[in-house]
């Protein structure tokens, strides 16, 4: 671990200089419209793809639009009405994280926000009577408290390498921050998968598997068009944790687009070939491998 | 045709319940799920969450318990819903009709949009049905959206 931080400002506000207003309503435009787009697409390919490792022909790439648009014009059935503020909460905060992260603002605060999206989603699911949801709900605090520390230890690995807490820190970087911080990338991996739900983390809930052991986990009592705006918190979440991803490659466009590629991939694929975890094999395997790494590779650099 | 009706024709979120025939049937539906008929590629998930579903499937002959049931994962579903009786035992009572605990057809206990009278009902048969359904949610779909305005 070379220190390219010796001459390290001391100023909170380095690297990559604030974005103006103009470019800023842009990015606010591109991440409210555009990332669900993508969100959506990568989703529908996602269900491509896997019905193609299995020897089917599968949905057509679109498909997550249509199950949206139907969603939407269903009954709207709520249980009790906190239970859709929720929902509201979820998509909202879902949004604020990606438009935080997207405007180079503090990764402190954006986990903050996000874990909030997470918890306003788990509330959703407390708020019912229903023991499915309500086991879902448990299963997600459990994942919860397993990818937090990961996550905050790769801010600190970002703030030791680029000495800010601004994610627009990032872009101002000679080289990316995949050389220095290495290990924590791959210990995202599992927060990456956790928190999209899939095998073999996908304990609380799957939206498009037949997997039926709780019902549909933390949604099983959301329906319609609520259903709909946890779907759509879903997209801008990965087009999110796809973003956090890209965040190690800021320098160039293309390694950030091919480590993003690589990502999703590396999801799709686990997902097909791991059978689903138990909680504690998650909590056990995720905090020795995942958070060892972490802690591993943010040592070195306090060290090196 | 409208967005709106397009979406609903693609994504028909199945609820499959079996009250309690020979089982043969509900096997058929599974079968649908496989590679070999592959139903997603219509943009049908089978939820298992009355709440979710758009189409329940009823297989098997319903008594006194299991309509029961059945009442109450179809008042969950939201509207607009349709429902498929598959297999003869669904439709009729079938084989076991003068038997004295049951009811002779699902439509005793729901109202049954589609039958499918097999015994048992073949995936063809089955996914040919959903086909049928998907239109008759679209209609249903456009009636509900006009009582809702
Ligand atoms: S219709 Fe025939 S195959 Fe189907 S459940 Fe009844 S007896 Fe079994």
């Amino acid at each position: 671990m070379g220190c390219a931080c010796g001459d390290r400002p001391t100023s909170l506000d380095v690297g990559g200089s604030a974005v103006s207003v103009t470019a800023g309503f842009w990015l606010m435009v591109l991440g409210i419209v555009v990332a669900p787009l993508v969100g959506g697409l990568l989703t529908g390919l996602e269900r491509k793809v896997i019905a193609r490792f299995q020897g089917r022909q599968g949905p057509p790439l679109v498909q997550a639009f249509y199950d949206l648009i139907k969603l939407w014009q269903k009954q709207p059935r709520a249980v009790n009405r906190i239970q859709v503020v929720y929902a509201y909460a979820h998509l909202f905060f879902m949004i604020v994280s990606l438009l935080a992260l997207l405007l180079g603002q503090d990764l402190l605060m954006i986990l903050f926000i996000f874990s909030f999206a997470s918890v306003a989603l788990i509330l959703g699911g407390l708020s019912v009577d229903s023991p499915y949801s309500r086991i879902g709900s448990q299963r997600e605090i459990v994942q919860l408290l397993v990818y937090e520390p990961i996550l905050i230890l790769m801010v600190i690995a970002f703030y030791k390498v680029t000495g800010s807490f601004m994610a627009r820190a990032a872009w101002g970087l000679g080289q990316p921050l995949i050389y220095q911080i290495p290990l924590v990338l791959v210990a995202f991996l599992s927060v990456f998968i956790i928190k999209l739900r899939k095998s073999p983390f996908d304990l609380a809930t799957q939206l498009h598997e037949p997997h039926q052991e709780l019902v549909k986990g933390i949604i099983t009592e959301y329906s319609g068009p609520h259903l709909a705006l946890i779907e759509l918190a879903s997209w801008y979440e990965m087009v999110f944790l796809l973003g956090l991803v890209a965040l190690f490659w800021s320098t160039s466009w293309i390694g950030a687009l091919i480590l993003a590629a690589v990502f999703f991939s590396l999801l799709t694929l686990i997902d097909n070939v791991t059978p689903r975890a138990t909680y504690a094999w998650m909590v056990k395997f995720v905090w020795k491998v995942g958070l060892g790494l972490a802690v591993v590779n943010v040592t070195c650099l306090y060290l090196g | 045709m409208s967005l709106v009706a397009l979406s609903r024709k693609k994504s028909p979120w199945l609820l499959h319940f079996e009250t309690g025939g020979c089982n043969g049937c509900a096997i058929e539906v599974w079968a649908c799920l496989t590679p070999v008929y592959d139903v997603e590629r219509f943009g049908m998930v089978n939820t298992g969450n009355p709440k979710h579903a758009d189409v329940l499937i009823v297989t098997g002959c319903v008594n006194a318990r299991s309509g029961r049931v059945l009442r109450n994962l179809y008042s969950q579903m939201p509207e607009p819903k349709v429902v498929i009786a598959v297999g003869v035992c669904a439709c009729t009572g079938g084989i076991f009709h003068d038997s004295y605990n049951l009811a002779p057809g699902a439509d005793r206990a729901i109202p049954v949009d589609i039958y499918i009278p097999n015994c048992a009902a073949r995936p063809e048969a089955i996914i040919d049905s959903v086909l049928h359904a998907v239109d008759l949610l679209e209609e249903k779909g456009r009636s509900y959206d006009a009582r809702r305005s």
